[in-house]
């Protein structure tokens, strides 16, 4: 089992209730996010083009910031989910500096956050939060190994991209196009 | 751009000074099932979702989560609801009741006790009755509150109620299409974008505008490749999803539409079984539109005549799968009601009024009338004030209750005194100069709000309301393919001295002696009473937040050739409009040249941001993280011309000369014409009290001082202004 998201950027209209919903249920505090937006605008007027993405933690096969934390707090779970124990974290941010993603950041609290694909919520067999509120359902999630997953399933047919292939992190976040 | 900094790409941000006292000890997300959920709909804007709103063992609301039950939202809020918590939690709230004091010559606000301020506005509304008749307090409002204060109003003997949904906002649409289909839009809008095969947009940006089930529908159509045109001077999000983006010259939109139906006529692509079974008047709208071709309307609206052929074409093979939707916000430039015709007439032709993926019959539940005695008859009205004048306003017209309060005006009656409930007047109209002096020349203003928004410094009494999350409220029974109701009801107690305005208003009643028509201790026996007649309970809705009811008024579409009656003077659907006729308008739309900016001035465009309601959203702490400021977009082109930066801080001027207060970021990006910028609606809040969003941005409301009036409803167009960059005056006062 693996676990991956599919971002539909077609579809995404940037709105953001994603973060905020992230941060409402993860308890994220304020002037923080696990996830956030990205516009990119190509071309010039009236030839233009905008792609918008929703971006969090890869949750690489191949982590780099499991790899380099000194202390195990930053480990791989069921499912290839990366998580950090907070117990265990000194906050040295060794981790943060080896994420091509940026996807981490320093809490309040001393320790290194970061997306955990809802873990708490899959374990009861919901979906993440930011997956149950996108008001486009533009997200998909899932186990990209069980082909009938709904992240299989909106791969399927669509020309897709990860982000900083060139990494080598094997991301599984992957942006339909 | 990454985690940590809350971020979104279109504005350059950085948070500063993040919240670093706040121990969040308590990270671990709490389970669904160690919480209560209690059902609400959401009042941070006017879509009115239905959710639940969970509570934690501490009575802390941890997250609202939308009623998969409710059409409105299907069980996804949009991220200012997601995001409502914070109007709960935010900690610049209005805590007691307030009263203005002049202490050595200098007004301040002192905190009082509920009685003393109830009191107080009582006997101001006894006092104004007796003097000029109860005629003469008049009501501002918006949203939930609105209706607990009218019936106040209304017992009291006063009528003049106006909300700024009228003629700052929809008022045209309702306009043009009752002319034509003798029905309001209304809202939700009953377009059926989730069957439609060709969705046109008129300057709408849809998913900027987050009105939550359009905007789930418009994403399900881009799932399936239906076809989007977009017209916009800039590229929208929307329009960046369109299969054709069409960059109109602004103020131009009512010669394309004109073009269109030139095109629909003369080409042979309308719909000819449906116009002439349901609609009058073809012959002489083929006339008028004769010379309007493509050629004529290249001129004017900058787009080739292929595209307008081309896209008249796409519409006609969806038809009658085709929505030209209305819009919303849409005082624009003063004609906004023929605008709003035109619009409406191109669905006649098209036949998708009545039809799959066009616009459905939407149908609502009645709510049970409450027993009360009947109200007393007003003295007048705001509709006597108008000698005549905009025959169509079928809501009052705020800037003409404004105006009415202002004796030098000559109104034949007067206004002497405000409710203002839910409404941040200051920021929502035009023409700063008009609320002024309306404001100062009236002799008592109440404010109802749950923040310190700008209109409560006019204020002399400050009524603290508590958030939709901690009170009950009228039920909802908007308009939609199924009829429904949801409940409101409080999922913790009012933080502060704060109380519901059911209660406010209720309290105020029966100091003034009309305790007859608040004939019940608690709201919640109300809405159990009308709930019982509904064949539902309280107790039922409690558990469920929703009900949905069998539809009583037939199907939502036409069958093909059913007879059917619109609802107009001739029973027809009226392409030439009797009704404009009557009253000495155009009985069909005649396009008309706007002002264009001078040299150095641009066309002040606004709109909404997905994460923003008006001014109203712009403290909230969870709304605030993800979108702290405006910026003004520029095209790169004019940045070169003014040696602008992406992030520099500039002030604006407009033509009459008025500067902002604030500077705002400047972000140059191609999505905009070299003839417009464009600035997100409800910043540069100039309270201190709102101590997140004070100083941020600009206020677009504050640029707009030429407004150009609809004479038919009172509409007031707001995109005739212009501004210009000032880059020499210190940025000083956005880190005041
Ligand atoms: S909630 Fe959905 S549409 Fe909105 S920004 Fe996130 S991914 Fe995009
Ligand atoms: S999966 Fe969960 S933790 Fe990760 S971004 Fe989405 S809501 Fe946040
Ligand atoms: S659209 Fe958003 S803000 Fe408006 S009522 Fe729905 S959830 Fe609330």
């Amino acid at each position: 089992m693996r676990y991956a998201m599919a971002i539909d950027t077609r579809k995404c209209v940037g709105c953001s209730d994603c973060v905020v919903a992230c941060q409402t249920e993860n308890n994220v505090p304020h002037g923080y996010c696990r996830d956030w937006i990205v516009e990119n605008v190509s071309g010039a007027y009236p030839i233009v083009e905008v792609e918008l993405r929703s971006e969090r933690c890869n949750h690489c096969e191949n982590s780099p910031c499991v790899r380099c934390c000194p202390t195990g707090a930053s480990h791989i779970v069921e499912g290839g989910i990366v998580m950090v124990t907070h117990d265990e974290c000194i906050g040295c941010g060794a981790c943060i500096q080896s994420c091509p993603y940026d996807a981490r950041y320093s809490h309040p609290d001393g320790y290194v956050d970061k997306c955990t694909f809802c873990q708490h919520r899959l374990q009861k067999g919901q979906n993440t939060a930011c997956v149950e509120v996108c008001p486009t359902k533009c997200l998909h999630f899932g186990d990209i190994e069980d082909p009938y997953s709904d992240v299989s399933l909106a791969l399927k047919n669509r020309t897709w991209k990860v982000l900083a292939p060139e990494a080598g992190t094997k991301p599984q976040l992957y942006f339909l196009t | 751009m990454g985690a940590g900094a809350t971020a979104i790409g279109l504005s350059t941000l950085n948070i500063a000074g993040l919240n670093l006292a706040k121990a969040a000890s308590s990270d671990i997300p709490v389970s669904d099932e160690e919480m209560t959920s209690f059902p609400t709909y959401c009042e941070v804007c006017f879509w009115k979702c239905a959710g639940w709103a969970y509570v934690d063992k501490n009575k802390n609301i941890r997250k609202i989560i939308g009623n998969t039950e409710d059409p409105h939202c299907n069980g996804r809020l949009c991220p200012r609801g997601t995001g409502g918590v914070g109007m709960y939690t935010d900690e610049d709230r209005l805590k007691t009741p307030l009263i203005r004091e002049t202490v050595n010559g200098e007004q301040v606000f002192r905190k009082a006790s509920w009685e003393e301020a109830l009191d107080l506005v009582a006997s101001k509304m006894k006092d104004v009755a007796y003097k000029y008749g109860p005629a003469s307090f008049a009501l501002f409002n918006h949203g939930a509150p609105g209706s607990h204060f009218k019936h106040l109003l209304h017992a009291y003997g006063s009528e003049n109620e106006g909300e700024p949904a009228w003629a700052q906002c929809r008022g045209p649409r309702e306009v043009g299409f009752s002319a034509t289909f003798g029905s309001w839009i209304g809202s939700p809008e009953p377009t059926d974008i989730r069957d439609t095969n060709c969705l046109v947009l008129i300057g709408s940006h849809i998913g900027e505008n987050m009105h939550n089930g359009q905007v789930q529908e418009v994403a399900d159509i881009i799932g399936r490749n239906a076809t989007i045109i977009t017209v916009d001077p800039r590229l929208s999000t929307v329009a960046a999803k369109s299969k054709y983006w069409l960059p109109i010259k602004p103020a131009t939109d009512l010669a394309l539409l004109l073009t269109w139906i030139h095109v629909l006529i003369y080409d042979n692509l309308y719909n000819k079984d449906y116009v002439e079974q349901y609609t009058m008047g073809f012959d002489l709208l083929k006339e008028h539109v004769k010379d309007m071709t493509p050629e004529w309307a290249y001129g004017i609206t900058t787009i080739d005549p292929a595209t307008i052929r081309k896209t008249a074409r796409e519409m006609a093979n969806a038809a009658p799968s085709v929505i030209v939707h209305p819009g919303r916000h849409v005082v624009w430039y003063g004609d906004d009601s023929q605008r709003e015709r035109a619009i409406a007439i191109l669905n006649a032709l098209l036949g998708s009024w009545g039809k799959r993926g066009g616009f459905y019959f939407k149908e609502s539940v009645a709510i049970p009338k409450y027993p009360h005695p009947a109200y007393p008859h007003p003295e007048w009205s705001w509709k006597d004030n108008l000698d005549g004048k905009y025959p169509l306003s079928s809501m009052a017209i705020t800037t003409e209750m404004l105006a009415a309060s202002i004796p030098e005006m000559g109104y034949k009656h007067q206004i002497k005194a405000w409710i203002v409930a839910g409404t941040n007047l200051p920021l929502t109209i035009p023409n700063k100069d008009l609320f002024k002096n309306a404001a100062e020349a009236v002799e008592f203003i109440a404010v109802v709000d749950t923040m310190p928004m700008e209109i409560t410094g006019y204020a002399d009494v400050v009524l603290p309301e508590c958030t939709y999350l901690e009170r009950y409220d009228t039920l909802r029974a908007a308009p939609h393919r199924e009829p429904n109701v949801a409940l409101r009801m409080p999922a913790v107690e009012p933080k502060y001295e704060t109380k519901p305005s059911w209660w406010i208003a209720k309290q105020l009643g029966e100091r003034l002696g009309l305790a007859d028509y608040y004939n019940y201790d608690d709201y919640a026996d109300v809405l159990d009473w009308q709930l019982k007649k509904m064949g539902t309970s309280l107790e039922e809705m409690r558990r469920i937040g929703i009900k949905k009811f069998d539809r009583q008024s037939g199907p939502l579409y036409l069958a093909d050739g059913e007879e059917y009656h619109f609802n107009t003077n001739s029973g027809k659907i009226e392409l030439y409009s009797t009704e404009f006729a009557d009253l000495g308008f155009d009985p069909m739309p005649v396009f008309t040249k706007h002002p264009e900016p001078e040299d150095g001035f641009y066309r002040l465009i606004y709109g909404r941001a997905p994460m923003h309601t008006f001014s109203r959203t712009s403290n909230n702490h969870n709304l605030f993280d993800l979108m702290n400021e405006n910026a003004v977009w520029v095209n790169p082109k004019v940045a070169e011309l003014w040696d602008l930066k992406n992030g520099q801080m500039v002030h604006l001027k407009n033509q009459d000369g008025i500067t902002s207060t604030f500077p705002v970021k400047v972000r140059v990006t191609e999505r905009i014409r070299w003839d417009s910028v464009y600035m997100v609606h409800g910043f540069g809040h100039d309270n201190k009290k709102l101590t997140r969003s004070f100083g941020r941005g600009a206020s677009d409301t504050q640029l707009i001082t030429n407004v150009m009036v609809d004479p038919m409803m009172g509409g007031t167009g707001m995109r005739g202004n212009f501004v210009t960059f000032i880059t020499d005056k210190p940025g000083k006062e956005a880190e005041a």
